[in-house]
């Protein structure tokens, strides 16, 4: 179930270069497990954190004050490309983000977000880019809100954007609702669309393997 | 002037509807959820967590591919990953779940079995854990990837509630050139409009290059979508999708057969259809394709020359483009062939299925892998692997000295173990040319399974169509 969002004022990291995939967001085989959620805030990032020998990259922005406390990231066009393994969201989750600010992001890991109760939203670049200049300008001590709720997001200097977000998503976060028990409460619709589909198409519905 | 047709997405869409969510967004039903090794047994484990059952499992197959080793008798699964076999087994039973199991017939890349089996049909909604299920819209279907919570909601409600995306059609016009094909034709896109020109849209692709290609070749086409950003690619269903299909185990048959063609015939886009972007490209001019940097859309025809960042105004462009080639290790302004590999991989959901590895085996044929290349044949599914034996393709590749395997995913992803090496270069069949993707610091290079074998041979990235393709 997803954590509600609401506001948020806090550090932000500017993460511009295009197209970080998901497996640039974490590594697949910190996926490989029945349990690996809680196991994966140390490894996003992972090839660009860390190096070879397994000491952190100083280079990294995530790796740097007070960018280490980032709770928002701003990012480069199309973040979340590729794969569509949650594990990405659960990874930037358990490091503390929570508020992904960008151009565009992968469709598969764009939904992901909503799910874990993380914000994803869609600015143009040219807003994208003042943001990260405005920041970096202020070495990471400006900070950043974002307030789902009047949907706007506020820089450091204290200049205004809004942003647009589908509402239903913006309702489910701001509640922090559950889609599978809000779909159930529906069960009687689907048995129902089941039925009448069965004798509409009858090759997509099999029967039940018996015990 | 009457109303604007239907495209194919909203004609499959609107018979999926069961409740309208919001102005755009629907409750779907979803009429196939496959499930693998990898997010499978841990969404069957979350919805038990949670005290719910499986919805509707006579609609959920499911298939080890992503953690098993593709080493002969299974040698070298992981702990975990016979772990994670174990929990699929145990749970997909408890379930009443089908589970094609290893080593038999049905087993394979859910990419590859869904279509094989008749579980993949035209006009049938498909989900799987996966992005890569946009394949199976090579059919006519809805196939689309999802996350670890849509899965749990799948299991729980068959449904899923889903934005109506944007529609795209892209039309390959043309006839193919000799030695071109699915996998180069998708790449060539890529490269026109980019890893994010798909994004927020369902992609239509048609156009007579199209229909002129076998259903394997459209099922490659549809599985590189998500690396154009578009989560759902679609071909429009006709006589060669029905006669792909017919027969298949999961098929219907008789009656039913003829009723289910004659509502297929139905889904094509109507003439007047609208779609939100058009984008056509010309099939005649495109020549193999092989990716050079850490983008699918870094991609140049094989004759090419790898993209000189000093030669780039654009400092963010440039920027790009030399983080990519020290990742790489490659020199910007050469020409891409002639570059020494180490690795060759041919398999994957991309291009792993007979034609692929028939493709591969008429440039093996008669010649040997060169020294000190490793070069892997992983067929997609067991059906595959024993209907490439049928025809000597093992013994094509062997003799050649290609290594030939049981079937997984291997080394598109590494999700088993099976790595390429620090720095090593690899051309390879699959999908995605990611950093670290095939191993941490492993170089990868897209091409078709024709382009790979030829690598195998060279030892070096080699054009293809010079090796009597």
């Amino acid at each position: 179930m997803p954590q509600p969002f609401n506001k948020l004022t806090a550090i932000a990291a500017p993460i511009m270069r295009s197209n970080i995939d998901t497996d640039v967001i974490i590594r697949i085989e910190r996926l490989v497990g029945n349990s690996i959620r809680g196991t994966l805030g140390k490894w996003a990032f992972g090839s660009l954190r860390y190096l070879p020998d397994g000491s952190e990259n100083p280079e990294f922005i995530l790796n740097r004050d007070p960018y280490r406390q980032a709770e928002i990231l701003v990012t480069g066009p199309n973040f979340g490309c590729g794969s569509s393994r949650e594990g990405a969201v659960w990874s930037l989750q358990e490091m503390g983000v929570r508020a992904i600010i960008g151009s565009g992001f992968g469709d598969i890991f764009f939904a992901n977000c909503f799910q874990n109760g993380i914000l994803p939203i869609v600015v143009d670049e040219a807003i994208v880019d003042s943001l990260a200049a405005e920041i970096e300008a202020t070495q990471g001590a400006g900070r950043v809100s974002v307030d789902l709720e009047a949907q706007t997001i506020v820089s450091p200097s204290g200049k205004r954007h809004a942003f647009a977000i589908d509402p239903r998503r913006r309702e489910g976060l701001l509640q922090g609702l559950d889609e599978v028990a809000l779909t159930l409460q529906r069960d009687n619709e689907i048995r129902a669309f089941q039925a009448a589909d069965r004798a509409q198409r009858p090759w997509i519905h099999f029967a039940r393997k018996s015990a | 002037m009457g109303e604007p047709g239907r495209t194919m997405l909203a004609k499959i869409w609107d018979q999926h509807v069961i409740a309208r969510v919001s102005e755009d967004t629907d409750l779907l039903h979803i009429d196939r959820h496959l499930l693998h090794d990898l997010g499978g047994s841990r969404g069957l484990l979350d919805l038990k967590g949670r005290g719910l059952k499986v919805h509707s499992p006579e609609l959920t197959f499911a298939t080890p591919d992503h953690a098993i080793s593709t080493a002969h008798g299974r040698a070298g699964t992981s702990k975990i990953g016979q772990e994670l076999l174990a929990t699929l087994r145990i749970e997909t039973s408890a379930s009443r779940i089908q589970l094609f199991d290893v080593d038999q017939p049905g087993q394979g890349i859910v990419h590859v079995i869904g279509p094989e089996l008749g579980l993949s049909l035209p006009g049938c909604t498909i989900v799987c854990g996966d992005s890569h299920t946009c394949t199976h819209g090579g059919l006519g279907a809805l196939a689309f990837g999802i996350g670890s919570s849509e899965l749990t909601h799948v299991l729980a409600t068959q449904a899923l509630i889903q934005r109506r995306p944007k529609t795209m059609r892209v039309k390959f016009e043309g006839k193919l050139p000799l030695g071109i094909t699915a996998k180069d034709m998708i790449l060539a896109l890529i490269g026109h409009i980019g890893a994010a020109g798909g994004t927020g849209y369902a992609v239509e692709y048609a156009g007579n290059a199209i229909r002129d290609l076998p259903i394997e070749g459209r099922l490659t086409i549809c599985n590189l979508s998500i690396e154009l950003g578009a989560k759902m690619g679609m071909v429009a269903p006709d006589e060669k999708t029905f006669e792909f299909l017919r027969g298949r185990p999961y098929a219907p048959q008789g009656e039913t057969w003829e009723l289910a063609v004659s509502a297929w015939r139905q889904l094509p886009s109507d003439a007047n259809a609208i779609f939100d972007r058009e984008v056509v490209i010309d099939v005649e001019k495109i020549i193999p394709q092989v990716t050079w940097g850490i983008s699918p859309e870094h991609v140049i025809g094989v004759d090419g020359h790898i993209p000189d960042p000093e030669s780039i105004d654009d400092p963010a462009r440039r920027a790009a483009i030399e983080t990519a080639l020290e990742y790489m290790g490659l020199k910007g302004g050469a020409p891409i062939a002639g570059t020494p590999v180490d690795w060759v991989f041919i398999g994957s959901c991309t291009n792993s299925r007979l034609s692929d590895l028939r493709a591969a085996a008429e440039i093996a044929r008669g010649r040997k892998v060169a020294p000190g290349v490793r070069a892997w044949v992983v067929p997609g599914s067991e059906n595959v692997k024993r209907d490439a034996v049928a025809e000597g393709l093992d013994k094509v590749f062997t003799e050649a000295g290609f290594e030939w395997r049981e079937p997984g995913c291997s080394m598109c992803l590494a999700a088993n173990g099976e790595t390429v090496g620090p720095g090593q270069r690899s051309v390879s069949t699959s999908n995605r040319n990611f950093v670290g993707r095939q191993g941490p610091r492993a170089r990868t290079h897209l091409a078709s399974p024709a382009s790979a074998a030829a690598a195998a041979i060279a030892g070096a990235i080699a054009d293809v169509r010079t090796m009597g393709c």
